[in-house]
């Protein structure tokens, strides 16, 4: 154990001052094209790279593991992204290094913070929240309706296929170019989900136990809140989990059809016309980094909710 | 009792088609009192005479036949879709079915190129640990970005490649229809049972065979959902992608002149257009899937 400890530490430790080395190397380069010593240190931490990548995906332990691998693979292509953008240099326009993505966000804290709070905090979440819920409603209100159900389902299927972003462009003649209108652009496309989803999962609880609740002589509001609900669980944290990135799409779209002049979205297609490329990045890391915190928070809530589930307990 | 196949048809029917009829019944006409209500003050302010000379049919006709209403009649829609397909040659940007062959163009080359990139994907991850760890929670990522949002980032650096027309369209509709079905996929070849993964060891099966007698026909019932899925995902990222192009043709560009001229009801026929080729799609691929399982007994 201690043995492989320090084989680790040793292993890292020269990665760490390979990539250094290597970065110092293309810093030094400026406008010179890189020469065979630099491509040789180059393939030879890629070759470094990718074993250290399998060491840590082949190290058999907790769920730590697992999210170890994916960082450190995350980390080897931001490096490479890094270096190889600079060793090439390669135009600010076409791809701007890591460095610079950062520093632009650094530098327009303030500007991305306010695309923030009027894309995220404002109409995606008001319109999930919405969305969801009117889903989660109607299906719980129908399910007692098989007539409604089935005219309902085939459409509710249909509308799966229909681009509903496409209906921003009519969402902001009606509700204005403020936040109102991307709100009711998400609301369209989480509602469908959510419906299609809570019905299903109000079918799955097994019919054993709707019969010993049955025998019990529970209410239908009693097998619901009881059995069925519960039951659904897993299928209704999927469809919020799908609704989530949905909803953040929904709105950025929505975004240029027309908006104020604050919001992901508008911050992405001004500045992308304007070819200021890192700026841009910086719009995307937010948003990328939204979607994966609110995916990863679903997962944790999920667990809390649903720990009983098969799916739950062997992850 | 023994019910020949029309009366089993027509309860089917009964059974599955009036509720549909019903509820689409219901739809269409809270579209036209939408329409009605929703025009209205539009129709008073703008085309009726001053001084109130008018009774209630007349605002009726009229809120139900205007240039620009805030939600056009069914009818309103339906004339402009037809005249539309009729009036104009095929190779015309007023006709619809243009529009509709430079989207279904992108769609279906992003649809190729990422169901081969999610079935490559999937086996790679399928048999290998490391790639396993390392790359499927970042799939998973990459799908929580906005897709949509690197749309005028990849056109910029396609763009300046040399590459325009297609191809930036088709990698973005490339980049929406890979994911389910690398997830599917991964999921479906690992679906045959311990015992059966075991049997191909005991006939000394190469991992290649495995992979082609057991796992992929294993995995196919997996497969078909998610590249419905990933057309209907396709469809929505090429129309997206043609959003900042500024492009002239493709169902997304003309949604979008549509919106810059305030014209409702060439927006709203462009959305009718737009369901009808996801449904399409999506149809075509339900098909391909009923072929394909038919000799399986439950797929």
């Amino acid at each position: 154990m201690m043995r492989s400890r320090s084989f680790t530490a040793g292993f890292a430790l020269a990665g760490l001052v390979g990539a250094a080395v290597l970065m110092a190397l293309c810093v030094g380069k400026g406008q010179a094209p890189p020469s065979a010593g630099f491509w040789l240190l180059t393939v030879g931490l890629g070759v470094w790279a990718v074993l250290s990548v399998r060491y840590v995906a082949g190290l058999d332990g907790s769920r730590m593991d697992g999210t170890m691998t994916a960082a450190l693979f995350g980390l080897w292509i931001i490096y490479f992204w890094q270096l190889l953008v600079m060793a090439f240099d390669v135009p600010r326009v076409l791809l701007p290094p890591p460095s610079t993505i950062a520093l632009s966000m650094f530098e327009h804290g303030d500007l991305l913070w306010g695309d923030f709070v009027q894309t995220v905090l404002k109409a995606v979440l008001v319109g999930w929240a919405l969305g969801s819920g009117l889903g989660f409603a109607v299906a719980v209100a129908i399910d007692r309706m098989p007539f409604l159900q089935r005219g309902l389902l085939p459409l509710a299927s249909l509308t799966s296929t229909i681009p509903l972003v496409a209906v921003a462009p009519i969402a902001v003649m009606w509700f204005g170019f403020e936040w109102p209108s991307k709100a009711a652009v998400v609301v369209l496309m989480t509602f469908f989900p959510m419906l299609v989803s809570t019905l299903a999962g109000l079918k799955a609880s097994g019919k054993l136990e709707r019969e010993l609740m049955y025998s019990y002589a529970a209410s239908y509001t009693g097998t619901l809140l009881a059995l069925r609900l519960p039951s659904a669980l897993p299928f209704m944290f999927s469809a919020l989990k799908i609704n989530a990135t949905l909803a953040l799409i929904g709105a950025i779209v929505a975004e240029f059809f027309g908006s104020p002049t604050t919001g992901l979205g508008f911050r992405i297609s001004t500045e992308a016309a304007k070819m200021n490329m890192s700026l841009v990045w910086g719009a995307i890391v937010v948003s990328a980094i939204t979607g994966s915190l609110a995916y990863v928070l679903l997962v944790k809530l999920e667990r809390r909710a649903a720990f009983w589930h098969p799916s739950v307990r062997d992850a | 009792m023994t019910d020949s196949p029309m009366q089993q048809r027509l309860a089917q029917f009964r059974h599955h088609g009036i509720p549909v009829v019903v509820v689409m019944a219901v739809v269409l006409v809270a579209w036209y009192l939408g329409a009605w209500a929703m025009n209205a003050p539009g129709a008073i302010e703008r085309v009726m005479p001053e001084g109130g000379a008018w009774g209630w049919q007349d605002l009726l006709s009229a809120t139900l036949s205007m240039d620009r209403p805030v939600l056009p009649a069914p009818h309103q829609v339906a004339q402009d879709f037809w005249s539309s397909l009729v009036d104009w040659p095929l190779n015309s940007p007023r006709n619809l079915m243009f529009h509709v062959a430079v989207t279904a163009e992108s769609t279906l080359w992003g649809f190729v190129m990422g169901t081969a990139l999610g079935l490559v994907l999937s086996v790679c991850i399928v048999h290998s640990r490391t790639l396993d760890r390392a790359l499927l929670p970042w799939i998973v990522a990459s799908q929580t970005v906005p897709v949509l949002a690197i749309a005028p980032i990849v056109l910029v650096i396609l763009g300046s490649l040399g590459f325009s027309g297609v191809a930036p369209k088709a990698v973005i509709a490339m980049y929406l229809c890979f994911f389910p079905v690398t997830v599917a996929m991964v999921q479906g070849l690992r679906s045959p049972q311990r015992i059966e993964t075991e049997m191909m060891h005991t006939y000394a099966a190469s991992p290649w065979q495995a992979l082609w007698l057991l796992r992929l026909p294993a995995a196919l019932p997996f497969l078909f959902p998610a590249l419905r899925v990933g057309i209907a995902a396709g469809l929505v990222g090429a129309m997206v992608a043609e959003l900042p192009t500024g492009a002239q043709a493709g169902l997304g560009a003309r949604l979008l002149t549509g919106s810059y001229y305030g014209n409702t009801i060439q927006i709203w026929s462009a959305l009718v257009m737009s369901a009808l080729l996801g449904l399409t799609l999506t149809t075509v691929v339900a098909g391909v899937e009923r072929l394909a399982l038919r000799h399986r007994r439950q797929a």
